[in-house]
Order: C-alpha cells, then sequence, then structure tokens
C-alpha cells in the first residue's frame, strides 16, 4: 500500500510540476521548476533502492545541465520573452498527438508482465550496494553499449568544438 | 487507503510503529545538534578569522565586545537581525526571497552525511560523497538566481562569475576525489576513514598528494574565497552577487558560505587528512568512548587546521585574474586530477593483480 502511495505521489508531482514547466510566461521560473521536478524523480530513484542513480541525477541534470540551461535563459531579453505567446499556433496538433501516444501506451500496458527477476534482488543490491552492482554490470556485460554511449558523447564535445572554432575564424 | 489504515491500528504493528517513532525523534535529535554545533562553529569562525587575519596585519582584529572581543559573534548576529530587510524596486520577489534559502539549505544539508566520530553521522548513507558533490552544485543556483532576481548590474555579473566558476571547479573537484574513491573502494564517508587506516600515516593524503593538491585549490575556489573570490571581488562588483541584499537575507549568504568552508575542510579532514581515525596504539589503550570522545576532538583539529589554512592564505595572496582562474582549473586542475585517476587505478591493479 505504501510503496503505491508513494509512486502515485511522485508521478502526479512529476505530471503537475511538468506542467508548470512549459506554462510559466518567465523562463526562469520554468527552470526552477524543472529543479524541482528533476528532484521528484531523484527522489523516485532513491524509493527504488537506486542510490547511484539518484545521486547522479541530482548532481548532472539539476546541478549541471539545469545550470546551463539557467545561463543560456539569463541571456535572454526578458521584457519580449514576457510578451511573446507561450505556445505555437500548432499546439492542438501536439496536444492530439502527444494523447494518442497516451492512449497507445495506457492500451499496452495493460498487457504488461514482469519478466523472470535476474540475480540482481533488492537483497542483493542493499548487500552489495548499488554502485557496486552497476558499475560491475556495465563494466562486464554491458561494455560494448557502455563504450558506445560514450563515443557518442565524444562526437558530440568535438562537435562543438568544431562548431565555436568554425565561429570565431570568421 | 484503508490497507494503511488497518496496517497502523493493527495491534501487530504497533511496536513496529512505536519503534519507528523512537527512530525519528532520535533523528530529530541528531539534527537539531549537528544544526546547534555547527551554526556555533560558523559564528565562531568569523571570530577566528577576524582574529587570525588582525593578527597577521599586526592589528588586535575583535576585542570590544565581551571578554578579549568572544561575544563578537552575537553582536552581530543581533545587529544582522535587527536591520532594516530592503528589496529592490525591481526584483523578481519570490526568487529573490528563495535565492539566500536555496544558499544555505543547501550547505546545511551537507552537513547531515558527515561522520563527526567513529559510528555518529545523521544519515550513514551509501552515496555520500555523491551526496556532497550533488548539495555543493545547488550552492551554484542560489548564487545566479541572487545575482539575476536583484535587477542590479553588480549582482548580475558577480552571479554569472561565481556560476561558472562554481561549476569548472567542481569538475576537478568530483575527479580529485575519485582517487580517494578508489583507495577506500566506497563512497561512505566512514568506509573511506577506516581505510585510511592501513595506510601509512593513516592519511590518503600522502598517496594522494595530486589528488589533495588538486582539492585543496578546488575547496578555495568552490567557496569562492580568497584568492579565488572574484564574484566578490569589492573593487570591480561591489560585494557580487549580494550587493542587494541585507538584514538577515545577506546573514543567510554568509552563513552559507561558512557553512561551506566548514563543509569543505571537513571533507578534506574525512577524506584525505584521516578524519576521526586514531593510531591503533592508542585506541588499544582507552574505552571505546573515550576513543570516540578522541576522535571527535582529532577530527574537530584537523578541521580548524584546514580552516586556519584558508584564512592565512587570504591574508597572503592577491587576487588571480578571471582568465587566469578558468586557465587553472581547465588547463592544470583536470588534467592533473585525471592524471591522479589514471595513476592511482595502475597503482591499484599492480599492487593487487588483476581481479
Amino acid at each position: 500500500m505504501l510503496p503505491k502511495l508513494f509512486f502515485g505521489w511522485f508521478a502526479f508531482a512529476i505530471i503537475a510540476l511538468s506542467v508548470l514547466v512549459i506554462t510559466r510566461r518567465n523562463p526562469v521560473h520554468s527552470v526552477m521548476w524543472m529543479l524541482l521536478l528533476f528532484f521528484q524523480i531523484a527522489s523516485m530513484y532513491l524509493f527504488l533502492n537506486a542510490e547511484f542513480i539518484a545521486a547522479i541525477q541530482v548532481i548532472v541534470y539539476a546541478g549541471a545541465i539545469l545550470v546551463l540551461f539557467l545561463f543560456v535563459v539569463l541571456l535572454l531579453n526578458l521584457r519580449e520573452e514576457l510578451l511573446a505567446n507561450r505556445f505555437i499556433n500548432a499546439w492542438p496538433v501536439g496536444l492530439v498527438f502527444a494523447g494518442a501516444i497516451f492512449a497507445g501506451t495506457l492500451s499496452a500496458v495493460v498487457a504488461f508482465v514482469p519478466n523472470f527477476s535476474g540475480q540482481y534482488t533488492v537483497d542483493v543490491i542493499n548487500r552489495e550496494t548499488h554502485t557496486k552492482a552497476l558499475g560491475q554490470l556495465l563494466y562486464t556485460d554491458f561494455l560494448f553499449p557502455f563504450e558506445i554511449a560514450s563515443l557518442i558523447l565524444l562526437i558530440a564535445i568535438i562537435g562543438a568544438i568544431v562548431l565555436a572554432k568554425k565561429r570565431m575564424r570568421s | 487507503m484503508t490497507g494503511l489504515f488497518e496496517s497502523i491500528v493493527a495491534p501487530g504493528s504497533l511496536d513496529y510503529m512505536i519503534n519507528l517513532v523512537i527512530m525519528l525523534v532520535i533523528i530529530l535529535l541528531k539534527i537539531a545538534a549537528v544544526v546547534a554545533v555547527a551554526l556555533l562553529h560558523v559564528a565562531y569562525a568569523t571570530y577566528f578569522e577576524r582574529k587570525v587575519i588582525g593578527h597577521m596585519q599586526v592589528r588586535l582584529g575583535p576585542r570590544e565586545v565581551g571578554p578579549l572581543g568572544l561575544l563578537q559573534p552575537f553582536a552581530d548576529g543581533v545587529k544582522l537581525f535587527f536591520k532594516e530587510d530592503i528589496i529592490p524596486a525591481d526584483a523578481d520577489k519570490p526568487l529573490f526571497y528563495l535565492a539566500p534559502v536555496i544558499f544555505f539549505v543547501s550547505a546545511l544539508t551537507s552537513l547531515s552525511v558527515l561522520p563527526f566520530f567513529d559510528g555518529f553521522a545523521v544519515a550513514n548513507i551509501n552515496v555520500g560523497l555523491l551526496f556532497l558533490f550533488a548539495m555543493s552544485s545547488l550552492g551554484a543556483y542560489g548564487i545566479v538566481l541572487s545575482g539575476w532576481s536583484s535587477n542590479s548590474k553588480f549582482a548580475f555579473l558577480g552571479g554569472l562569475r561565481s556560476a561558472s566558476q562554481v561549476i569548472s571547479y567542481e569538475i576537478a573537484m568530483g575527479l580529485s576525489l575519485v582517487g580517494v574513491m578508489m583507495m577506500a573502494g566506497s563512497l561512505n564517508l566512514s568506509d573511506i576513514v577506516r581505510a585510511q587506516q592501513h595506510y601509512p600515516l593513516g592519511l590518503f593524503a600522502v598517496p594522494q598528494f595530486l589528488g589533495f593538491f588538486v582539492f585543496v585549490v578546488a575547496a578555495f575556489a568552490e567557496t569562492n574565497r580568497l584568492p579565488f573570490d572574484l564574484p566578490e571581488a569589492e573593487s570591480e562588483l561591489v560585494a557580487g552577487y549580494f550587493t542587494e541584499y541585507s538584514g538577515f537575507r545577506f546573514a543567510l549568504f554568509f552563513l552559507g558560505e561558512y557553512t561551506g568552508m566548514l563543509i569543505m575542510s571537513a571533507i578534506a579532514s574525512l577524506c584525505f587528512l584521516g578524519g576521526w581515525g586514531l593510531p591503533s596504539f592508542v585506541t588499544a589503550n582507552v574505552s571505546i568512548v573515550a576513543a570516540k570522545i578522541l576522535g571527535l576532538f582529532w577530527f574537530l583539529a584537523k578541521v580548524y587546521a584546514f580552516m586556519f589554512f584558508y584564512y592565512w592564505v587570504r591574508a597572503t595572496l592577491p587576487r588571480y585574474r578571471y582568465d587566469q582562474l578558468m586557465a587553472i582549473g581547465w588547463k592544470l586542475l583536470i588534467p592533473l586530477a585525471l592524471a591522479n585517476i589514471v595513476i592511482t587505478g595502475l597503482v591499484k591493479i599492480w599492487v593487487k593483480g588483476m581481479v
């Protein structure tokens, strides 16, 4: 009962905060609601015994990425921003698509059957600590996807540097 | 809802509920004790700083209020509390109110995972070190928001400077502690302290001297202290991001900064200087309680020594230029920290063999 209650709260808070993020007129306020949203997501990870992911969620998303968002938003001209419309004219189309995806997911969830659970049960993770369990899996069984992901990030970094250099030369 | 209600009133779960309430009360008492003691330390850290810097500059420092000026922090606190609270005309009010609170709370929350002596931490969690990083990265929000919401050029520039500085040096600080994590094999701060007992002198600062150097420099920049206090450079920016704050909101920034220094000193003490770990010839000869009390004082002595180092540097070194600050962070500290990680990993494999 209690887990369901907690999950219900997190789900409600995440959706409510997402709506707040996209409906605020002031972009800085949007960013602050998003910060709260990230904390709700981190708490949900914590509730799922994933303490490492929860900490990384706060460090990477709240501590680094969102601060960069904030930087960009701070440099906007707020007076123009406050006058502009929140949504583009085609927003009903987006709403229809979102509703369709929601309906599709909902119909698929009914057929959901939990698969067999692997060797990592909650007890094993609590004994071994979540960080260690995650690290061991990432660097053995899932080494290849892990390396691909890091290569993609590296390409993005190099791409950003190349773009910045070109701008400087002209 | 009925299930929850039954589980609360069911007689079988009564003992469980009572235990839960007792546990909650104990945790609340621990929090109250830690916050009260930490704030008292913060108050006297300001007195300590003024005395130390005064004597280094051949002055006497505060000495009018109470014997030796010992009541000076309380006089300052009372003064700040009764000052008029001024809010700039075009300020973004909700964020202007929120910014000092975020700054102060993020500093204070970090206290919850610090083990002050063997077996005492408000929350002894597995990812203690990561929790500290998360909280210290949140402090940047308080700074950026205070700079932006004040609607003042000085505050805005100070806020931007500070945020980019904190973000840059956070990377170096995180990487410098990775070597410690690898040597201890854990992210739990108590485990890190215990792991240091097996090393010469009971310190990680000896084998991790590169990491320690990077950490110390990054800790100065992370707390916006001299020689990296460009966000509050008086000669350029009045007071930087908290220029427009007055009264108790200003005090919150002030307290947050000193709490941040206290936490950085505590991390240095726990992760590099052995924390509360006493040498075995001491622990073998005294009772467990006495060993814990001695450990607490041993830990605090290291924290005070690191705080003294903060003040010493402030009285000695001039301020860096902003581009120099960024160059040190990105071109010196981060490569050094990365090299430290590689060396630590190689030595660990070499000593233990491929596992």
